[in-house]
């Protein structure tokens, strides 16, 4: 107990970095799993192959792999880098290999929100002429996003879950700074309950606010 | 083609346009693999030593089958240990007695919400902290596992009892059954199969996850054939293309189970009466 309280402000700031980078993470995550969504219900091919190829991969390899390629692969053997400095080099690519990974959840339940939209809605955006972009960005994109306001808020859980894989990438954030104290010996257990405190507190609240939205928002039919 | 409800089969000049699309699309796809071509080329990493080893069986006998065998027996055990804690916790938080449904309630949200990689330190270091017992490293990342997807799994047996109508246990007690006979022999059944496509989707983070014993040093497919195989051979960039290959074949194999399963199960569900037609979203699993 008594580490966690002395230790108190690198703690919290090892907290502010695992919501700093779910949350930039996040955005990244919705804006690619929404391109990939519209090219895997695209009337060309070629988007659909590639938006499904993409998806099956990044959905079936471990976090800690995409997560490992882009610090060792991209940054060391490939020399793809984002910046000189190491730790602002570090935050991107954890941030690189967190939304590559989650923009194909995104993707899927994106997917599934299409799906739920009414046929009736696609004929009528058709039918007053709109293309299919048009009808996408202002017809079904609005009530399929509606409709996964739930299943986004478990992805953006899982994300923040996730974001602990990045030690691997060598950024740290709260479960690295968890393993190093535990490392210096000083009470295994209250410095678990307290970590395992703060991931409660960030994503307990964030449940009930999606599940809270998704009943608000739900589209009446 | 494919109708979708999303866009009517084109006539001749929107064919026209969607093949302008579709070589727009395709130069730009070849644009960027020819740009991942050059990296890979300015690196080296066509070089023939590269990949050579993984034509070479005694790579696949020493290190990557092993490590294989490692990332499968942990899943193996972890699958059935998390559906065993799922079956009892998902159960638990069903009971008509407080004091079961309450602590079930707890451990399941407790282990929902912290990162599976946190259990698997603390499982390790805790158990030697407190009682002084060094565990390996397999064991660890079971712990972990199945922790996290036993209480996922907890919930998804809850919704698959709630779904069941309640005529079914209620015809059960009807019959003279006790309420352990109606659990064991109408409500699990129904609900195991009901749920069967969202057990084996979360069998696929069960494997998935095993690879975080990468970070514990435990010695599954990520640690010998992304660690210990590049040490030799220097090839970082090729094992990870390989590795990755194997996991994905090995989760679209268990998606595709999934997928099979879930036309299965509606296929049989269309001869009973529907209860409702709205079209319902699954919560769908990520890790």
């Amino acid at each position: 107990m008594n580490a966690l309280i002395s230790n108190l402000d690198s703690v919290l700031a090892s907290f502010w970095a695992t919501i700093r980078l779910t949350v930039v993470s996040a955005i990244f995550a919705l804006i690619l799993g929404t391109i990939l969504a519209t090219m895997r219900v695209a009337p060309t091919p070629v988007f659909r192959l590639a938006g499904t190829v993409y998806v099956n991969t990044l959905r079936n390899t471990p976090l800690t792999l995409v997560l490992l390629f882009c610090s060792l692969g991209i940054s060391n053997v490939l020399k793809l880098n984002f910046s000189d400095d190491p730790s602002v080099n570090g935050y991107w690519f954890a941030v690189l290999g967190l939304s590559a990974y989650t923009s194909a959840f995104v993707c899927e339940s994106l997917r599934a929100g299409i799906g739920t939209v009414s046929l009736g809605q696609a004929e009528a955006a058709r039918a007053i002429g709109l293309t299919f972009v048009q009808s996408l960005r202002l017809i079904i994109l609005p009530q399929a996003f509606r409709s996964v306001i739930g299943p986004l808020g478990s992805v953006l859980i899982a994300l923040t879950k996730n974001t602990t894989v990045v030690i691997v990438a060598g950024y740290a954030e709260a479960a690295y700074l968890m393993s190093e104290m535990i490392y210096e010996g000083s009470g295994t257990v209250p410095i678990f309950l307290g970590f395992a405190l703060g991931f409660i507190v960030l994503t307990l609240p964030t449940g009930f606010f999606f599940s809270w939205l998704s009943k608000r928002m739900a589209v009446v039919r | 083609m494919s109708t979708s409800i999303l866009y009517d089969i084109p006539g001749p000049r929107t064919r026209l346009r969607n093949n302008v699309y579709a070589l727009l699309g395709a130069i730009g796809l070849i644009v960027i693999a020819y740009f991942v071509y050059s990296k890979f080329d300015q690196a080296g990493q066509w070089s023939a030593k590269l990949w050579t080893p993984f034509i070479d069986p005694q790579v696949w006998t020493g290190q990557i089958l092993p490590g294989l065998a490692g990332t499968l027996s942990a899943a193996l055990v972890a699958a059935i240990l998390s559906l065993l804690f799922g079956v009892v916790f998902g159960l638990g938080r069903l009971s008509e007695h407080r004091w079961l449904r309450l602590p079930s309630a707890t451990i399941v949200e407790f282990f929902r919400s912290i990162p599976v990689l946190m259990m698997i330190f603390f499982a390790q270091a805790g158990a030697f902290d407190l009682f002084g017992y060094t565990m390996s490293a397999f064991t660890a990342v079971v712990i972990g596992l199945t922790l996290y997807n036993g209480s996922v799994l907890a919930e998804v047996f809850r919704a698959g009892i709630t779904s069941i109508p309640r005529g079914q246990a209620e015809a059960a007690y009807a019959i003279g059954l006790r309420k352990s006979g109606v659990i064991r022999l109408i409500l699990l059944p129904q609900a195991v199969t009901a749920m069967m496509p969202a057990i084996v989707s979360q069998m696929v983070v069960v494997l998935k996850d095993t690879a975080l014993g990468y970070i514990i040093a435990y010695e599954e497919l990520l640690n010998t054939g992304f660690r210990q195989l590049p040490a030799t051979f220097a090839n970082i960039v090729p094992a990870a293309i390989v590795i990755a290959a194997i996991y994905i074949l090995i989760n679209l194999g268990l998606g595709q189970v999934a997928h099979w399963l879930e036309r299965r199960s509606r296929r049989s569900r269309l001869k009973a009466p529907r209860t409702s037609t709205r079209s319902t979203i699954p919560q769908g699993t990520v890790t």
